[in-house]
């Protein structure tokens, strides 16, 4: 059981990383990877839209959409427990963090299309199919997905904050270099991919 | 049938259980946000130009109910704007002094000798590192419209080879005053109407070879000047804005028609010179 769980929190996190090896939710990466504080404050809010999203919809999923047969109304609905999550984030750093709303700005509001977030959502139930993903195994796929996501980026902002003052060719300038760094970065990632557990 | 209304009500009733939760945490999360800064946002033209100093204009709105800015520092929405502002805080208005962009320069391609010919991007910052400029004036207009890209207001063309900046059109928010690598743009009140259309520092035999329509110092508009609003600096005329009454003597006794005056269609000569 724990060995499950371990297994799948160490392929979520390393081994199928959501930014560097399945290439979603590439938007927020780019886009709040400048400090790393901002950053780690992105990776906590996706952590726990992520933890929150992968407990509802797996209720959702067992409850509602497969007893009346509606698993093609999938997407609509996890849709909705996404955003209401969201929305209850945002509302909740612009009461406590005021200084962290700010400074994730735009990118708040957008985890709500931030596809990492579905992507949980859905790969809970397709990945290793449904009836083999328990409540406390989708939850913790869930989690090592955020979390996955949350090293990614603090990863990231490290190594901007550091191209900050490097000498940088002009015509490579901005986003250019930032794109090479995430493709190397990706790179690093893939070789995780020889970690076997037999 | 039966499938449409269940999958109807489920969704429908998903929707109506998470708006309710979201409707109380929106009471228990709520946060006193000032209802002025929205209303004066809506009064700002929107164009976060920053001209008003901050960093656009929601930024504005939020200094003048927080942090007791003045309401009539938008040079682009003008006397409306700040009266408007101030009368939701529900203070004095005072009067916003409109304020141009001027180009100090006339000397497009027929006036104005060229260094060498430019074949590369047409950007004035390109230009401006070679050697300058392509100009033998290195205080003029480059004329490749750098400062037109940056203008929220659509005031500034160049037709004739040297930016013209519309006063009618423009808000005076200095967009293009940064822009400009040769800082040939400047911000003047509006209700000066003349100007010196020239920039040019050098001496005056220097500038008379660059230019047709340079400033070279000579010093008969300030001997003129009724008011005494004229001064010279550096081999530039430069009037006084405050003690000046537009009569126009200036513009006329100028022996480099390089004082003029200004409006939508572009510079006007008051005494237009012989063209070469």
């Amino acid at each position: 059981m724990i060995r499950d769980l371990l297994i799948i929190s160490i392929g979520a996190i390393l081994i199928n990383n959501f930014v560097l090896v399945q290439f979603l939710g590439i938007c927020p990466f780019l886009g709040v990877s400048k400090k790393v504080e901002t950053a780690a404050g992105m990776g906590m809010a996706v952590i726990f839209v992520m933890l929150c999203a992968s407990a509802l919809t797996w209720v959702v999923q067992k409850y509602l959409l497969e007893p009346f047969h509606i698993e093609y109304l999938q997407t609509i609905a996890f849709i909705l427990v996404i955003a209401v999550l969201v929305q209850l984030v945002e509302m909740f750093l612009q009461k406590s963090v005021p200084s962290l709303y700010n400074s994730l700005g735009v990118y708040l509001p957008l985890i709500t299309t931030n596809c990492a977030v579905l992507g949980v959502a859905i790969q809970n139930i397709t990945k290793f199919g449904f009836s083999e993903m328990s409540f406390l195994k989708s939850l913790t796929y869930g989690t090592s997905a955020a979390i996955g996501f949350t090293l990614a980026i603090v990863l990231f902002a490290g190594v901007r904050e550091r191209l900050e003052g490097a000498d940088i060719p002009s015509f490579l300038k901005g986003m250019p270099i930032v794109l090479i760094t995430a493709a190397l970065l990706s790179i690093a990632f893939l070789g995780f991919s020889g970690l076997s557990f037999q | 049938m039966n499938q449409i209304w269940i999958s109807v009500l489920i969704i429908g009733g998903m929707g109506l259980l998470f708006g309710l939760l979201l409707g109380i945490a929106s009471k228990i999360f709520a946060v006193e946000t000032d209802e002025r800064i929205p209303q004066i946002t809506e009064i700002l033209p929107g164009a976060n130009c920053g001209g008003c100093g901050f960093a656009g204009c929601n930024a504005y709105a939020t200094a003048v109910v927080e942090g007791g800015a003045a309401p009539n520092l938008c040079p682009v929405g003008g006397n409306t704007a700040a009266l408007k502002i101030a009368g939701i805080l529900g203070v004095e208005a005072q009067e916003v002094e409109p304020k141009v962009a001027r180009v100090l320069c006339n000397g497009n391609p027929e006036r104005a000798v060229a260094k060498y010919l430019f074949d590369g991007a047409k950007d004035c910052h390109s230009v401006a590192r070679l050697g300058g400029g392509d100009k033998m004036c290195s205080y003029g207009c480059l004329g490749f419209g750098s400062c037109m890209t940056v203008c929220p207001a659509d005031a500034i063309s160049i037709d004739t080879g040297v930016a013209v900046i519309d006063p009618e059109k423009c808000g005076g928010c200095g967009a293009c005053v940064q822009e400009c690598p040769k800082n040939v743009i400047q911000i003047f009140p509006a209700k000066s109407k003349y100007f010196v259309t020239c920039n040019s520092n050098d001496k005056g035999k220097q500038t008379r070879q660059n230019c047709q329509v340079g400033c070279i110092g000579c010093g008969i508009c300030v001997k003129n000047c009724p008011k005494e609003a004229i001064s010279m600096e550096n081999n530039l005329a430069v009037i006084d804005a405050e003690k000046c009454v537009n009569c126009g003597i200036c513009a006329k006794k100028c022996p480099q028609h390089a004082i003029n005056t200004i409006d939508g269609l572009g510079v006007h000569f008051v005494i237009p010179p012989k063209e070469a």
